[in-house]
């Protein structure tokens, strides 16, 4: 099995190129880009098949409120995509106009190489959609669930498919039992076997993770990792960092902007942020006064320890020498993932605030 | 007084659901106004103005003394002339007619002779309340109206006994036994309640559920959803109709003299209609709750306006036109016309097509309706 962490630096190439959008390209991965120049820009219609995801300017409101601001995703086939950004950013409504469950009000592009507002029919056929939400008949039980969703994709050998998805997902023993009176868990694993039942190309999992204990979230994410060996695309919004990392490449989307896109590595890189991390007795009182210091951007707990970030380095480094307290002890470290969503979404609220 | 602001916080509360829940709050404030602007005018269980069409085999000013009589009694509306008994059977059995008077040959002679000629009036009595109060006033009315002619010579044929015998054929119902006509009608008004509610509500709790947005992620076609979610009700109506008809027949010993394949495609058809108002409110409710209210708010007016539980001809004109949009309407003189009357296919088109008109309808605002997204 490839882990997302082994994947071929070429794939990530391929990545890195698409996954530039034209109106926020982060500087770093241009210069990726132009370290390899078999895949310069006017090259990128040749690639188009090869995306999964080709979607520009994707736009949609409800009411007066932009969910969706003009967002372009190029996504290649057979990687693992995490999608991710604070609740209410427009995650689930990019997800359903992406297979076709919504009309964008502006935008256009292709999913599988179908066009998102005129074939949805073919990417239905093509694209497991796992809802936030568990969607499954409560009133029936698991193997009448799988029975009916084999039936309404039409599948040939239903009976096979569905004892087949049975033994791969571990629903066996269970098959009987009501899909109302399973544990979240269970639900979850139900949800991916039924997704999964018509072999689709790309799976769509709205958080599909949420609300599950830690030993499902590793079940399902070998799960995900098994489904992307044998070659498909995966979509996935979460809010655990732990899941961000195993993704190939991640999406951060807030206040329906798209905020960064790329590799977690490149995503720190650039968010050029500086993390100083405080230990010790007495670090709950720390945060109160750090707060709203001059080169403290951020002050978020992580464990037991204080996370102090900014993007001046120099201001940290004197906030760091104001606050060197006894009892207390300060290093610098790389920023993670989440210090650097914090930071994006204290940019996004500005951005916001601005227009 | 802890207790009195607890008390006001939920009452608060509650009034801010209410609020918020527009359909409720609309249906609270604006539907029991258009019932009592509706029921209130439209309601009359004294019908006048019934079609009577006459059957002359005699023409003399004397007949034509009584028909006017019967005219400005204003219970009967002379709407034309038939020249054979069994146009005027055909006119009774399709309810082109609630009375056909007929006058015998020799009817004027007979009368100015002092004989009590006798004068036949058949009257639909499939509903007895509908015809009982004009067929009372029928003696009185010809007394009168013949009081006019009756002078000089004949001068003593107006005192005593009327001139006339008038004889009343209660067709289809002689006894007058109200059964026959509510257990029919109910047919339709337990039909029309459990279709409309149980698609309407099996289509909402999809919706509520959020089984909808994994439905319309999967290739199903609007109508293959439609035609798979309401064909299981099809049966239980039908299953419905069966408990009722065999009820009708064996316990309150209703007759049934007409075809039951006329039966079965009105009750076909009366079904599908329903089914499809049901998918047609699933579509615009958002709760069950709300899908509830609107089968409410069709039921009620089927009921009253269709002529089940207040005689249709009692109602004034605009109340008859919004009567006819009705499937029920339309589904009671189906079935009276083939249970008590034996009506045939030619004499229940009338009622056939409008329940069609009605289905083609229904099914076109479900299918405009119906969303394949989530927009």
């Amino acid at each position: 099995m490839i882990s997302p962490y082994t994947a071929p630096l070429a794939g990530r190439g391929v990545g890195g190129l698409s996954g530039i959008t034209p109106n926020i390209a982060p500087p770093h991965l241009k210069g990726f880009t132009m370290s390899e120049p078999e895949l310069a820009p006017e090259l990128a219609p040749e690639l188009a098949p090869e995306l999964a995801i080709d979607v520009r300017g994707l736009t949609k409101s409800f009411g007066k409120l932009k969910v969706v601001d003009n967002v372009d995703i190029a996504m290649p086939r057979g990687q693992v995509w995490g999608f991710l950004g604070p609740n209410g950013s427009g995650k689930t409504t990019t997800i359903r106009m992406l297979c076709g469950l919504l009309r964008p009000d502006a935008g256009e592009g292709t999913c599988l190489g179908y066009d998102i507002l005129k074939q949805s029919r073919q990417i239905k056929n093509n694209v497991g959609y796992m809802t936030q939400k568990f969607s499954y008949w409560e009133d029936l039980s698991i193997r009448e669930n799988l029975e009916f969703v084999a039936n309404l994709y039409g599948l040939k050998n239903r009976h096979e498919v569905v004892d087949q998805a049975l033994e791969t997902l571990g629903l066996a023993s269970r098959a009987k039992q009501l899909a109302g009176t399973l544990s979240g868990g269970w639900k979850q694993r139900l949800a991916l076997a039924a997704c999964t039942l018509h072999s689709p190309k790309m799976l769509m999992l709205d958080e599909p993770t949420a609300g599950v204990d830690p030993q499902a979230r590793r079940d399902f994410w070998d799960q995900i990792h098994r489904l992307s060996s044998q070659g498909l695309t995966v979509l996935v919004s979460t809010h655990y960092m732990d899941e961000a990392e195993r993704c190939d490449q991640i999406v951060y989307i807030a206040y329906g902007k798209l905020m960064a896109q790329g590799r977690v590595e490149d995503i720190i890189t650039q968010s050029g942020l500086y993390t100083f991390i405080a230990e010790g007795t007495g670090v709950r009182d720390l945060m109160e006064r750090l707060r709203g210091e001059a080169g403290a951007d951020h002050v978020a707990y992580f464990g037991n320890a204080l996370h102090v970030s900014g993007s001046d380095l120099a201001g940290l480094r004197d906030l760091v020498a104001r606050h060197a307290v006894a009892g207390i002890t300060w290093r610098q470290e790389r920023p993670n993932l989440e210090d650097v969503f914090i930071h994006l979404m204290g940019q996004s609220k500005d951005n916001s605030v601005r227009t | 007084m802890n207790w009195l602001r607890r008390i006001l916080a939920i009452l608060t509360k509650e009034f801010i659901q209410m609020r918020r829940d527009r359909l409720t709050f609309g249906m609270m404030i604006v539907v029991p106004v258009v019932q009592l602007a509706l029921f209130g005018f439209a309601i009359n269980s004294d019908p006048r103005h019934l079609p009577t069409l006459l059957y002359l085999e005699d023409n003399s000013a004397i007949v034509r003394s009584l028909t006017a009589g019967l005219q400005n009694s204003t219970y009967f509306d002379i709407t034309g002339q038939v020249s054979t008994a069994e146009a005027a059977t055909r006119a009774l059995q399709s309810g082109d007619a609630a009375f056909v008077v007929t006058v015998p040959a020799g009817f004027t002679r007979a009368m100015l002779r002092g004989d009590r000629p006798q004068l036949l009036i058949e009257a639909d009595a499939s509903d007895p309340s509908a015809a009982s109060n004009a067929v009372a006033m029928l003696d009185q009315i010809a007394t009168s109206a013949l009081k006019q002619d009756l002078k000089g010579e004949w001068a003593g044929l107006a005192q005593g006994p009327p001139p006339v015998d008038i004889v009343v054929h209660r067709m289809y119902n002689p006894e007058g036994i109200s059964q026959y006509n509510i257990v029919p009608g109910l047919l339709g008004v337990i039909l029309t309640m459990t279709m409309i509610m149980i698609t309407s509500i099996a289509m909402t709790r999809e919706t509520e559920r959020g089984n909808m947005e994994n439905l319309l992620a999967m290739p199903a076609r609007p109508w293959e959803v439609m035609a798979g979610k309401i064909t299981p009700y099809v049966g239980v109506g039908l299953i419905q109709t069966g408990i009722v008809l065999l009820a009708a027949y064996y316990i309150f010993h209703v007759p049934f003299v007409g075809s039951p394949w006329i039966m079965a495609l009105g009750v076909g058809l009366f079904i599908i209609a329903n089914l499809a108002v049901g998918f047609t409110f699933s579509t615009i409710a958002r709760s069950q709750m709300q899908a509830m209210q609107m089968t409410f708010f069709f039921f009620l007016p089927s009921i009253l306006l269709s002529g089940f539980m207040f005689p249709f001809r009692g109602m004034p004109g605009w109340a008859q036109d919004i009567g006819q949009i009705f499937p029920l309407t339309h589904f009671l003189r189906v079935v009276r016309g083939v249970m008590l009357k034996g009506a045939d296919f030619h004499a229940l088109w009338p009622n056939i097509w409008p329940m069609l008109v009605f289905i083609v309808a229904a099914m076109t605002v479900a299918m405009l309706r119906y969303r394949s997204t989530l927009d």
